[in-house]
C-alpha cells in the first residue's frame, strides 16, 4: 500500500501574528516554522503507525513550498516518511496547491491520501476535499480514528454533535484530526536516516489562482477586563445579565 | 443568476448554522441585486417554507435513495448538478463539518473560488472580497475571489440571524445522483448536548479544576445556562474530557456570545480558538494568568469557592425570570 501524506509549513503555534508591507504579508521575521500540527501529529504519525504494523506500506510526503520548506520536510522524513516531494511554488490559494498535489498523485497512484483537517495559518480546510474532487475519489473528513480492514478502511469521523463510523474501499482521501494518533518526537536514528532519504524537487505546473489575499487585519483590541471580587461572585452574574446582557 | 444556500440538516432538523447561512445568502443577494434560493438534501421533518423567514425566496428539495446519509462525494456531485440546473453563480455554506467536506469539492467542480470561514458580507466595491478568519482567530484576511462563480462558507456564530415573516416556495428538484462508496457502520450522537460550534454560551474548564471528578462545577453551570461544555488541550490530552470538547488552536475554534473559562490560564494556543467570543469571563486564582488580558470580566479566586456561588446566583436569576 502506498500512502501520500500532505504536509504544510506553518508558523509555530506560539508565533506572534503580525503583518508587513502595508498589511499584505505575514511578518515572518524571527518566526519559527513547523509542520502544520494536524498534518504532523495526526496524519503523518498515523501513517507511520500503519507502516509499523505493516512494513509493506510506503509513505510518501508532499509539500508545496519553496526551499525554506526543506527543514520541515526533513523533520517529517526523520519521523518516518520514506520519500518526499517538494513542489517548488509559494502557493497561498487552496485550488492551486491542491492541483499541484493532484498532479503528483495521478502519476503515483496512491491507495490513501492523508491531509490534516486544516492548516493553523489560513484555516482553509480545503486541500483534502479538493484532492478528492480532482482525483474523483471518496473523501472522509475530520477523521478521529483510522484502521485498515482488508481492502477497506474503517474510519471514525467527527460530525456535528457526535461521530460516525465509515467503511470505504481504497483508494480514498482522508482529512485527519485529534484522536488519530499522538504527537511524536523524532529519534536520533530517524534524524540521521532522514539526511539520505530521497527528497525530490518538482517544478510546479502552471495553474491559475482562484483566490488571492488582498490584505490582513488584526482584531480590535479588548477594552480591558472588569474584575469582580471573589467574595461577591453573584456580582458577576448580575453584570452578565444587566450589563453584557448575555445570560 | 442566483445565490444558492446549502441548508444543512441533522436527523431531519434544520441547524441554526443553516439559518445563519440563509441570512448571509439573503444579504449577499441584496448587494448583488438578485434573490437567494436554498437547497435541502434528504428527507426533512421541518416545514421548509419557514426558510422564507430567513430571506430565502425558493427552496429546492432533493431526495433520493442515494442521499440517505451524508457522503461528501455524492452530495457535492448533486449540488453541482443542482447549481447547473438552477444557474447558481454564488453558493453559500455554513463552515461546519458538512460545509468543510463539500464546499472545497464543489469549488473544483464549479471552477469557483472558495473563501472558507467568512466573518462578514462580501465587499463588491473593488472586485469580490470576503473577510475571513485566519491564524485560528488571531487575525483576519480579506480574500479576493478571481473566478466568475464563487463559494463562501460562513463561520458559525459570526453572522447574526435576522428573522422576518415570509414564506418560501418549496419544490422538489430532480437531479441525477451517484451511489455512495461510503458505508456508514454506526452513528454515535452525543445526545442532549448542544453542538459546541453552534452554542451561544460555552462553559469551559482547564487543569485548574484538578481532576475529572470536579467537572460538576462546569457541567452544572452549563446546564443552568443552556450552554455547551468545552475544555483546554491539556485536559483532553489526559482524557479528563473527550477530545471533541477541546477548544483552541489545534482543537475547535468557537465564537459564542459568552465564553466562561474556569481554571484555564489562557495560553496563546487556547486564546486562538476562543478570542472571537463576544464576551469572555475568566475565573482563575492566578492574577497573572494571561487569559485576564483577553477577558471582558474576571474573578481572581479559587474556582472551588467561586463556582458554587455563581451557580447559586444563576439559579436565583433563572427562578426570577
Amino acid at each position: 500500500m502506498k500512502i501520500l501524506v500532505c504536509i504544510s509549513k506553518t508558523p509555530d503555534t506560539t508565533a506572534k501574528i503580525a503583518f508587513a508591507d502595508n498589511n499584505t504579508k505575514f511578518a515572518s521575521d524571527g518566526v519559527q516554522w513547523i509542520i502544520n500540527p494536524y498534518d504532523e501529529w495526526y496524519a503523518l504519525v498515523r501513517a507511520i503507525e500503519l507502516k509499523e504494523a505493516n512494513p509493506a506500506i510506503s509513505i510518501h510526503l508532499v509539500n508545496v513550498g519553496l526551499a525554506d520548506s526543506e527543514p520541515i520536510i526533513r523533520k517529517a522524513l526523520a519521523l518516518g516518511g520514506d520519500e518526499a516531494f517538494r513542489i517548488n511554488a509559494d502557493g497561498s490559494d487552496s485550488f492551486y496547491v491542491a492541483s499541484q498535489i493532484a498532479n503528483l498523485a495521478k502519476e503515483k497512484q496512491y491507495d490513501l491520501i492523508f491531509t490534516g483537517k486544516e492548516t493553523i495559518d489560513f484555516n482553509g480546510s480545503s486541500i483534502g476535499a479538493m484532492l478528492s474532487a480532482l482525483l474523483d475519489l471518496p473523501f472522509v473528513s475530520h477523521a478521529t480514528k483510522f484502521d485498515v480492514d482488508g481492502e477497506k478502511a474503517v474510519i471514525s469521523r467527527e460530525i456535528d454533535g457526535g461521530e460516525e463510523i465509515n467503511k470505504v474501499a481504497f483508494p480514498l482521501v482522508v482529512s485527519c484530526q485529534k484522536g488519530m494518533a499522538e504527537q511524536r518526537i523524532p529519534n536520533m536514528k530517524g534524524i540521521m536516516g532522514a539526511r539520505t532519504k530521497p527528497l525530490q524537487v518538482i517544478e510546479a505546473a502552471s495553474i491559475s489562482n482562484y483566490t488571492s489575499v488582498v490584505s490582513f487585519e488584526m482584531p480590535p483590541a479588548k477594552a480591558g477586563v472588569k474584575l469582580v471580587s471573589a467574595d461577591t461572585p453573584e456580582e458577576l452574574v448580575r453584570l452578565l445579565h444587566d450589563e453584557a446582557k448575555v445570560i | 443568476m442566483s445565490i444558492l444556500v446549502f441548508i444543512d440538516q441533522s436527523e431531519g432538523l434544520l441547524k441554526k448554522s443553516s439559518f445563519e447561512a440563509a441570512c448571509y445568502g439573503a444579504e449577499t443577494a441584496k448587494i448583488m441585486g438578485t434573490d437567494a434560493q436554498a437547497i435541502v438534501i434528504g428527507e426533512c421533518k421541518e416545514d421548509l417554507s419557514q426558510l422564507g423567514n430567513y430571506g430565502i425566496s425558493k427552496v429546492h428539495h432533493i431526495t433520493d435513495n442515494n442521499l440517505q446519509h451524508f457522503d461528501a462525494q455524492v452530495y457535492s456531485n448533486v449540488i453541482f448538478n443542482a447549481c447547473n440546473s438552477i444557474g447558481a453563480e454564488v453558493v453559500i455554506f455554513s463552515n461546519n463539518t458538512t460545509g468543510k467536506a463539500i464546499g472545497p469539492r464543489l469549488s473544483v467542480q464549479l471552477e469557483a473560488g472558495l473563501v472558507s470561514g467568512a466573518v462578514a458580507l462580501p465587499n463588491l466595491t473593488n472586485g469580490f472580497i470576503v473577510k475571513k478568519s485566519v491564524f485560528s482567530g488571531k487575525a483576519f484576511a480579506n480574500i479576493g475571489i478571481n473566478t466568475n462563480k464563487k463559494i463562501i462558507s460562513v463561520n458559525p456564530n459570526s453572522f447574526s440571524i435576522n428573522k422576518t415573516n415570509n414564506t418560501a416556495t418549496v419544490s422538489s428538484l430532480q437531479v441525477s445522483s451517484t451511489s455512495s462508496k461510503v458505508e456508514v457502520l454506526a452513528v454515535n450522537k452525543v445526545t442532549g448536548d448542544i453542538p459546541l460550534g453552534e452554542a451561544d454560551i460555552v462553559v469551559s474548564g482547564g487543569r485548574g479544576l484538578k481532576g475529572p471528578e470536579n467537572w460538576g462545577l462546569v457541567t452544572d453551570l452549563a446546564e443552568l445556562l443552556g450552554a455547551a461544555t468545552a475544555c483546554s488541550r491539556p485536559v483532553a490530552d489526559v482524557h479528563w474530557r473527550p477530545h471533541h470538547e477541546h477548544v483552541g488552536q489545534t482543537g475547535l475554534a468557537i465564537a459564542p456570545n459568552l465564553y466562561i473559562a474556569v481554571g484555564i490560564s489562557g495560553a496563546i494556543q487556547h486564546l486562538a480558538g476562543v478570542n472571537r467570543s463576544k464576551t469572555i469571563v475568566v475565573i482563575n486564582k492566578d492574577p497573572e494568568a494571561p487569559f485576564f488580558k483577553a477577558a471582558d470580566y474576571g474573578i481572581v479566586g479559587d474556582a472551588f469557592e467561586v463556582m458554587p456561588k455563581i451557580i447559586e446566583a444563576v439559579k436565583k436569576l433563572k427562578s426570577q425570570s
